[in-house]
């Protein structure tokens, strides 16, 4: 049997909570945590006579999510019920849009693998529509029974749904975290997968390479994880492709993903799949969004990640990877933008360098988001501007950083001050230490002259050491060199 | 000291506006009036079962309250005055049952907008009248307190779905009385009993608080003797609500001024009235047709010129209907699960039977039927033959009337096609009570809003109700040309036996 080249086929479903201070159709409000059923209006409840008012702050968000994807923003969209019993859903059913969805269309451009294996790919999104969010069951606690809390019932949700246009689980990864920086970026949703502000849904088929006809897909629900994604999916591609090339066939099915075996579990077929009877909500008129009402969102819009991408590279001189990694989020954009801006833009590379490299590595040690480090972009821009104008070495700068980071002094200028930390540049100083060195070391000024040049690194570093860090190691080089060969 | 008989009987058939020039002259205290109202119903509901709940304790609290704003000079057009509510109105604190089991046990925490409109106004409410469950019926049969007799002859159903209401202002039991009309519920009862009520344009009174049906034909509505009544009540119940998105931005009308022109020899001059071909073509009982010709002279004579008009669509308005109508209820009742509040049943084996026993218990026969048809036009694969086709069916109707309306400025003719039948006449017979719908159904599909007023009696003795319909926010032209017939006729001042 001749081995099959097999092709993955994905596209995600996002539910992103839009971040309102309400509901989407009631005043309660929307805050995380609060004690069961006490962020549930009548409304919520869904009692006898109550009606649904849409919240236009939930419509501001998803135009301007369609705006930012370059997408149609539908000028009517019409709201319907999809029908269904369980308890959590107060009304027996849930305002959700169906065949004309607000957002139509658009693409996130994404970029995969790093280093030189990095590419670029265009996602193209099929739709994006506004629904509520049901309650939640619990099952423990409750003796046999099962508790409703409403306090999550009429949360506004954005259904963000792909195009099938990912080819691996890594496709699948980037685009997710794409589309969460930017869902963060322009402020609809707080982001937060733990509190299940962003989750998705997997569809993942497979088919032969060069197939035209996509294969039969199963939908794997509720992964709020970057991880569990990758996992997910990673695990459902190859026991799809084992139970194929066993003989088998896929039947289309919603499935779960256990974190604990790393496997995912039939939920349930489509033989089971509801019938849910959607028809326009009368209850609420069709939504009109006028051109007018577009024009001021894109007005009010931030600049967006790939346009700042474009800038930074254009303007700045950045790499591609540079970048991108700087607009992977607006938090860490704009931490790196006020560097630039306090340093000036001819120090930008030196800047994105500490921003990546140094900051980055701190902040992860400490476990800590860069909107909360303790060192501010104008300290950091006062370590890179030192390091620039020769004050200090790029070793100093790093004890500069650490001393901003505990606390030690406000400003790079004042650690250096009170630390003794400026570079010394005076020859006449230097060429003393190097004479202290190498009176101190003639052995390893011997092995120089018999040709090693490693003997000549090891004089550097006793120099270096002698001015403890601070002599300009260049100028320790030049002078060195031109004592030994003199 | 309570009134003397005479005086009593003086009160209990007086307009709202003999009333308030009584409440106002101190000739009664709003407690006495409640008080009156309260011991009729005492006397006469056991018999008629118009009321489901009677709030006597919350009439008296009202009444005591109004008699303090009439005597500090604070009071309106409706201060001190006694009415009923229609029991799918929600009230705080007060049993809202909708006529099912499913809400028997249900006390709402809050009111309907029309409710505290009403409050707000001073209105003293008696109680809650019967109905058919959730509104659906056409006879008042279908509630799960057992039907409403019509005060003109107590073997016969009221009509419905407002019966308990529209059974109440012909009894007296009430001055006025709110209503709901969805496919006729305001107008049919009306006719069947005598009596005056208007369903205003979809939109002018706000659902937020009233239990629904379907949602895109429900509207309230309001009963009284006369137009005069009906004004100063539709008054007081419309206005814009931003808790119904439906609810209509517009300014608030004056609809009893309207109605104060002084009344000249020929008040009707250039009224042009549209008479539909085919709602008088057939189908209608002798009795009705001649009640309504009688009328429509009485018209002509007011200076009003009929004209023939068509409504060609109108025929499939009951099918339209019996689509939309039962599709929207499906999706409205599903929240009835038993889970939050409203009837649960005592034993169940799991979630699945929990739903089925809770619903198969609390819903009745009538209820049942609705949801099934609901349920199947909505379903995958019928559902454009079905609701988007009678979507369709229904935006031919509005045009239907939209046209008609350039030829003339309301369209009248019969409310019923017959008078209040027998209790239990068409309990084997669903589809011949729907089609009894048949001149009022298509009103609600096109939005428009229509009144209907007794114009004489059948052989038989039983009110005789015409139909009058007229554009959209055409309430006060329909109010002022039932006012102007009124002025010159008495078929709105005749009372059943009960009432005299």
């Amino acid at each position: 049997m001749s081995r099959i080249d097999w092709e993955v086929v994905i596209g995600l479903e996002v539910h992103a909570q839009l971040n309102t201070a309400s509901k989407i159709f009631s005043g309660a409000g929307t805050a995380f945590g609060a004690e069961p059923n006490r962020q549930a209006s009548a409304v919520d409840i869904a009692l006898p006579g109550v009606l649904p008012v849409l919240n236009r702050g939930a419509v501001e968000r998803a135009i301007r999510f369609g705006l930012a994807i370059g997408a149609h923003v539908a000028p009517t969209s019409v709201f319907a019920r999809k029908n269904y019993f369980y308890p959590d859903l107060p009304k027996g059913y849930q305002i959700s849009q169906f065949e004309l969805p607000v957002v139509q269309g658009g693409e996130i451009t994404i970029r995969v693998g790093e280093g030189d294996k990095a590419y670029e790919k265009t996602v193209r999104l099929t739709r994006a529509h506004l629904e509520e969010d049901a309650g939640k069951s619990l099952h423990e606690d409750f003796h046999g029974m099962t508790g409703i809390d409403l306090n999550r019932a009429g949360t506004p949700l954005l259904e963000i749904v792909s195009e099938p246009d990912m080819r691996s689980s890594a496709e699948a990864v980037a685009y997710a975290r794409t589309l969460h920086a930017l869902v963060r970026w322009i402020d609809i949703c707080d982001g937060n997968m733990q509190e299940g502000s962003f989750r998705c849904d997997a569809n993942v088929s497979v088919r032969q390479k060069g197939a035209t006809e996509f294969g039969t897909r199963r939908e794997i629900k509720n992964l709020n994880s970057f991880r569990f994604l990758q996992q997910a999916i990673d695990f459902e591609v190859q026991w799809q492709i084992a139970t194929i090339e066993d003989g088998g066939k896929i039947q289309q099915a919603t499935v779960l993903f256990d974190p604990d075996s790393g496997e995912t579990r039939m939920m349930r077929t489509k033989e089971d799949a509801h019938d849910y009877r959607y028809f326009p909500d009368p209850d609420l008129l069709p939504l009109v969004i006028s051109d007018d009402w577009k024009a001021r969102v894109q007005a009010a819009m931030p600049e967006l990640p790939g346009a700042m991408k474009a800038r930074f590279m254009d303007e700045w001189g950045l790499s591609a990877y540079d970048a991108t990694t700087l607009t992977a989020s607006k938090e860490v954009a704009d931490y790196y933008q006020s560097t630039v801006s306090a340093a000036g833009a001819a120090l930008a590379k030196p800047c994105a360098n500490w921003v990546m490299g140094d900051l980055a590595a701190r902040l992860n040690k400490a476990e800590l988001d860069v909107s909360a480090s303790p060192v501010s972009p104008a300290q950091l821009a006062g370590v890179v501007a030192r390091i620039a104008d020769n004050t200090i070495s790029n070793a100093i700068g790093k004890k500069v950083f650490e001393a901003l980071w505990n606390g030690e002094g406000a400003t790079a200028d004042e650690i250096i001050e009170q630390q003794g930390l400026k570079q010394v540049t005076d020859s006449g100083a230097i060429e003393a230490i190097i004479d202290e060195v190498l009176a101190a070391n003639p052995k390893s000024v011997e092995e120089f002259r018999a040709g090693k040049e490693k003997a000549f690194n090891a004089l550097v570093g006793q120099a270096m050491k002698a001015s403890k860090g601070k002599a300009n190691p260049a100028q320790v080089n030049e002078l060195l060199r031109k004592k030994l060969t003199a | 000291m309570p009134p003397a008989s005479t005086a009593a009987h003086t009160m209990i058939n007086a307009s709202l506006v003999e009333l308030r020039r009584a409440l106002d002259a101190r000739q009664i205290s709003s407690v006495e009036l409640a008080t009156l109202f309260l011991n009729r119903i005492a006397a006469l509901d056991p018999q008629l079962n118009a009321f489901i709940t009677v709030d006597r304790d919350g009439a008296l609290a009202a009444a005591r309250v109004a008699d303090a704003r009439i005597a500090a000079g604070e009071g309106g057009p409706l201060t001190g005055i006694p009415l009923a509510h229609k029991d799918l109105f929600c009230t705080e604190g007060v049993l809202t049952t909708c006529a099912s089991r499913m809400l028997s046990n249900f006390v709402s925490p809050y009111d309907a907008h029309v409710v505290s409109l009403l409050k707000e106004a001073g209105a003293v409410s008696l109680g809650k009248t019967n109905m058919d469950e959730f509104a659906m019926g056409s006879s008042n049969e279908s509630s799960f307190y057992g039907p409403t007799k019509n005060p003109w002859d107590i073997t016969r159903v009221p009509g419905g779905s407002s019966g308990g209401s529209a059974a109440a202002v012909a009894a007296r039991l009430a001055p006025i009385a709110t209503g709901s009309d969805t496919g006729g519920s305001v107008r049919q009862p009306a006719a069947f009993c005598g009596i005056t009520g208007i369903k205003p344009t979809y939109g002018l009174v706000s659902r937020y608080g009233m239990v629904a049906f379907a949602s895109s034909l429900d509207q309230g509505g309001a009963f009284g003797a006369s137009a005069e009544d009906c004004a100063l009540l539709l008054g007081a119940m419309t206005g814009f609500d931003a808790r119904d998105s439906t609810s209509l931005e517009r300014p608030a009308e004056d609809y009893a001024a309207a109605l104060a022109a002084p009344a000249a020899g020929k008040p009707l001059e250039g009224l042009r009235i549209g008479l539909p071909r085919e709602f008088f073509a057939e189908g209608m009982a002798d009795g009705v047709r001649a009640a309504v010709e009688a009328a429509l002279a009485q018209y002509r004579a007011l200076g009003a010129s009929t004209v023939e008009v068509s409504l060609p669509n109108a025929k499939l308005a009951i099918p339209a209907y019996y689509v939309i109508a039962p599709a929207e209820c499906s999706s409205n009742l599903s929240r009835f699960d038993g889970v939050r509040y409203g009837h649960r049943a005592a034993e169940y084996t799991d979630l699945a039977d929990m739903y089925g026993r809770s619903r198969a218990e609390g819903f009745g026969e009538e209820v049942k039927r609705r949801i099934l048809i609901g349920t199947y036009v909505l379903s995958h694969g019928y559902y454009d033959a079905y609701y988007l086709q009678a979507q369709r069916l229904r935006r031919l109707i509005a045009e239907d009337f939209k046209a008609a309306l350039t030829q003339c400025d309301v369209i009248a003719g019969p409310t019923t096609p017959g008078t209040a039948w027998t209790l239990g006449a068409m309990a084997d017979d669903p589809v011949q009570m729907y089609l009894s719908d048949i001149y009022t159904i298509a009103v609600n599909l096109a939005g428009l809003p229509g009144i209907s007023h007794p114009c004489g009696f059948d052989a038989a003795g039983l009110p005789v109700g015409l139909q009058l319909v007229g554009d959209y926010f055409a309430e006060g032209r329909l109010l002022a040309t039932t006012h102007h017939f009124q002025q010159a006729t008495d078929w709105h001042q005749r009372r059943p036996e009960c009432a005299r």
